[in-house]
This record gives structure tokens, sequence and C-alpha cells, in this order.
């Protein structure tokens, strides 16, 4: 799969990246027509976090000081929510069959089917983040931390929730066995998410120690968990 | 047409192929030889493995054991070479025909000497379809925008799963022309089916289903 092909036959540049280019345009058109789900999860982050105050009552300083922890569980569920469907849709109409069989690697196929994911749900939970968070009370500085945190964070949780689709690809109702799954790897994220928003604002912690674990961590995901979901998609009916 | 002729002739042998599911052998012993212009109709009865074994040659599912051998016009393997139509059309729903097959063109990479999306559409009868939305056409048009994938990326093997379901009798009858031209041109067919597919001088490859499982119906 990896060898080099014969470069008689076509221009080979072009021709290696427009196949992840076509993917990547088609997801994002599959994603805004009717029904494709595209903005369900900003509309999910939206609700999660406008509830929170109704249930804990008016007390801004106990909102202000749980307010990146809420934004946080809040951009972790939202972007989980439309994750179980990220191969279950190419899995049910043959379209899987057909990347497995490409020349275009796999892992290359989830890793761009990852970034239009990401771009369309995480991408609108973080600009969407400042402004909910002033409803929360956050101050300036927490919510440019709160922002900064889920830039760099959000992308291990999309990676991570892409093995989870990718186990459950083959199963009927599949969603919450891969949130069961998925959901605890995801504690790591969590902790140095919330701890890097919550230092921007103030605190012993500088900054840069979690949030440089967090982008660590993002990266860690987007190299490893291509192959691993790859494999699990390969492995889907044998 | 796509010049298959101009390139050396393909052929593709399979040796004591068996292939499992779920830990047991849905077919095992499986042998052929076809060479250009050649095609191979699977037949058995329901659950006799033949989309297994379909899928099996498509590099979908593992070989057990056995050995597939193909030699092409380059040494890509040959699910790269192979076109594969299953029971699902791999069409979205919600684009357009036309969507749908220009996607299908860059994603498999045969752009040169393939017709256009337009010109494929034209080819299956379906000159006028090609700007509607794929979940509105019936089950008919739907296989035959899938099967317009196979002329927008020249392909030598041709993997067809019932590719002729739900087609009418004149879709049938064209289909049936371009498989004669895919064989006229070098190309190779591999067939599961249970009616008729108008393939002349086609060797036979008959699945006899000792156990009558479900298993190989994916």
């Amino acid at each position: 799969m990896g060898s080099p092909r014969p470069s008689s036959a076509q221009p080979s540049s072009p021709q290696r990246s427009s196949p992840l280019l076509a993917l990547f345009r088609r997801e994002i058109r599959i994603a805004r027509s009717i029904g494709g789900g595209g903005g369900m999860g900003v509309v999910f982050f939206l609700i999660l976090v406008s509830l929170t105050p109704f249930a804990i009552g008016p007390d801004m300083n106990l909102l202000a000081r749980i307010g990146p922890a809420i934004l946080w569980i809040a951009a972790l569920l939202a972007t989980l929510l439309g994750l179980d469907r990220l191969f279950q849709g190419d899995a049910d109409d043959g379209s899987l069959d057909l990347f497995t069989m490409s020349a275009t690697p796999l892992e290359l196929v989830v890793l761009v089917k990852c970034a239009a994911h990401w771009g369309l749900t995480a991408l609108p939970l973080i600009v969407a983040a400042p402004v909910l968070g002033l409803t929360l009370g956050l101050e300036p500085s927490a919510l440019a931390g709160v922002s900064a945190s889920l830039l760099a964070g959000t992308p291990a949780l999309t990676l991570l929730g892409a093995i989870g689709a990718a186990l459950t690809a083959g199963l009927r109702r599949g969603g919450l066995l891969m949130a069961v799954l998925i959901l605890p790897l995801t504690v790591p994220v969590l902790i140095f998410g919330v701890a890097a928003a919550a230092a921007a604002s103030g605190g012993t912690v500088p900054f840069h120690t979690p949030f440089l674990i967090l982008c660590a961590l993002s990266l860690i995901s987007i190299a490893g968990a291509p192959f691993a979901a790859a494999a699990a998609l390969r492995a889907r009916e044998a | 047409m796509p010049p298959l002729s101009s390139q050396p002739p393909q052929s593709l042998s399979a040796r004591g192929l068996r292939v499992d599911r779920g830990g047991r052998a849905i077919v095992s012993n499986i042998d052929f030889e076809l060479r250009a212009g050649e095609a191979l109709v699977v037949l058995g009865r329901n659950g006799a493995g033949k989309s297994t074994l379909l899928r099996a040659l498509a590099g979908l599912l593992p070989l057990r054991g056995g050995t597939i051998q193909f030699s092409g016009a380059d040494d890509a393997p040959l699910a790269e070479q192979a076109h594969y139509i299953g029971h699902a059309d791999g069409l979205k729903a919600a684009l357009t025909g036309f969507e749908n097959l220009e996607f299908w063109a860059q994603m498999l990479g045969g752009v040169s000497g393939g017709l256009s999306p337009v010109e494929a559409l034209q080819k299956v009868g379906l000159p006028r379809i090609g700007d509607f939305p794929v979940g509105y056409l019936s089950a008919g048009q739907k296989r035959r925008v899938a099967l317009a994938r196979l002329f927008i990326a020249p392909r030598p093997v041709w993997i067809l799963d019932e590719p002729a379901t739900a087609l009418d009798i004149a879709s049938q009858e064209t289909f049936g022309k371009a498989m004669a031209d895919h064989r006229a041109n070098g190309g190779l067919i591999i067939a599961a089916t249970h009616a008729p597919l108008g393939l002349i001088d086609a060797q036979e490859l008959r699945l006899d289903a000792r156990r009558a499982t479900l298993a190989g119906a994916a």
C-alpha cells in the first residue's frame, strides 16, 4: 500500500492529494445537508451549558469557579454526540468497503474524516465557549483560557472518539457502547483541559504546564488513533 | 471505452482459497484461473458463500488459506485494480448522483482514461438524474448510478455481487453489453448471481452449501 506506484502512469503529487481533499469536501457537504447533523453538537453544547446555572443556582462565585469544568464537560459530551455516526453511514452504504480497497491508506481516510468532523463540531464549540463563559461569570482571562484549552484538547477527543466509532461501526445502536468505551480514555484530556483553563485565571500552576501536556495528548492522538481506528475498521467483519 | 488493450494481458488465479467467518469455514478449496477477457460466474444457493468469496477476493475479508495471484499492468494489489459492486451501493442519499460519482472518480484516482461522471450517467441511461439527490431515486436507478462507478475509473477486474438486482430488462441488456465491452478490452469479470447476466462463455464456479448458514449474506 505504501509502495511507490510507477510514476509513468499518472502525475503523482496532485493525484495523491486529491482523493483526501475530495473526501473532506464530501464530509462537509453531507454534514451540512438536511439530516446530516452538522449543527447538532453546538446546539447540544449551548443547551447543556445554559442548563447548568438553573441547576446550581445564581451563585456567581461558584459558577465562575466551576465554569471551565462545565464548559469542558459539555464540550466533551457534545463532541462524542455526533461521533458515533462517523463511520456508521459509510459502513451501512458500502462506502467503507471502497475506502478499504482504495490506494489511499485507510489511516489517512480516518484522519481526514476526523478533521472534517472536528471542523464541523469542535470549532463552533470553541467559538461559542467564550460567549457561554460570560453567562457563567468567567473573567476575560478565564474565557481566553477555556478557548485555548478547547482548541488544544478537542482534537484528542475527536480522535479518541474515532477509535470507539470504528470499533462500533458494524453494530446497531453502537453509540452508547462507544461512549462507555471512550469516556474513560478521555479522563486525561479532561483533567489537563480543565487545569489549563483554570490556570489561565490565576492559580499556583503556570498556564503553559497543563496546556503543553494537553497539546501533547492531542498530538499523540493524531499520531496513534488513526492506526487503531483503521485496524478496527479492517477487522470489522473478519 | 478504457484503453485496456494496450496494457499487457492480465490474469488472475486462485488456489485452495478458504475464508472463515466467525470461526467457521464458509468457503474452502476454491480454485480458478482467469485470463484476459474471461469471466467467472459464481453460483450457489443462499448462504453458499458467494458474497464471502467475492469480499475475500476484493481484500475485504482475510483469507484463511490459499493464494490469489494477480498479474496486471502494474504491481498494485488486486484490491486497487478491482471494482467491487456489492449489495450496498456506496452512494450517499443526501448527495446528488453527480456529486457521488464525482467523489468516487477522485477517490478511486482513475480520472485519466475514465468517463466523466456526466458521460457515465449517460451510459447507464440516467442523463437527467445527475442533479437529483440519490435518496429520491428508485432502487434500480440507485443501482445504475452505482454501476456508473465502473466506467469513471477504468480498472481491469470487476467483482460484481448480484449486479443486476433491481435493474429493468433494458438496463440489464445495456449492462450486459458493457460487460462484453469490458471483456473485449481484456478485462476480467467475477460475478455472483442468481439471474443470468448474459456473460457468454463464462466459467462457472458452483459453491456447494453443505450447511445452510446465513453467515455469508453480508
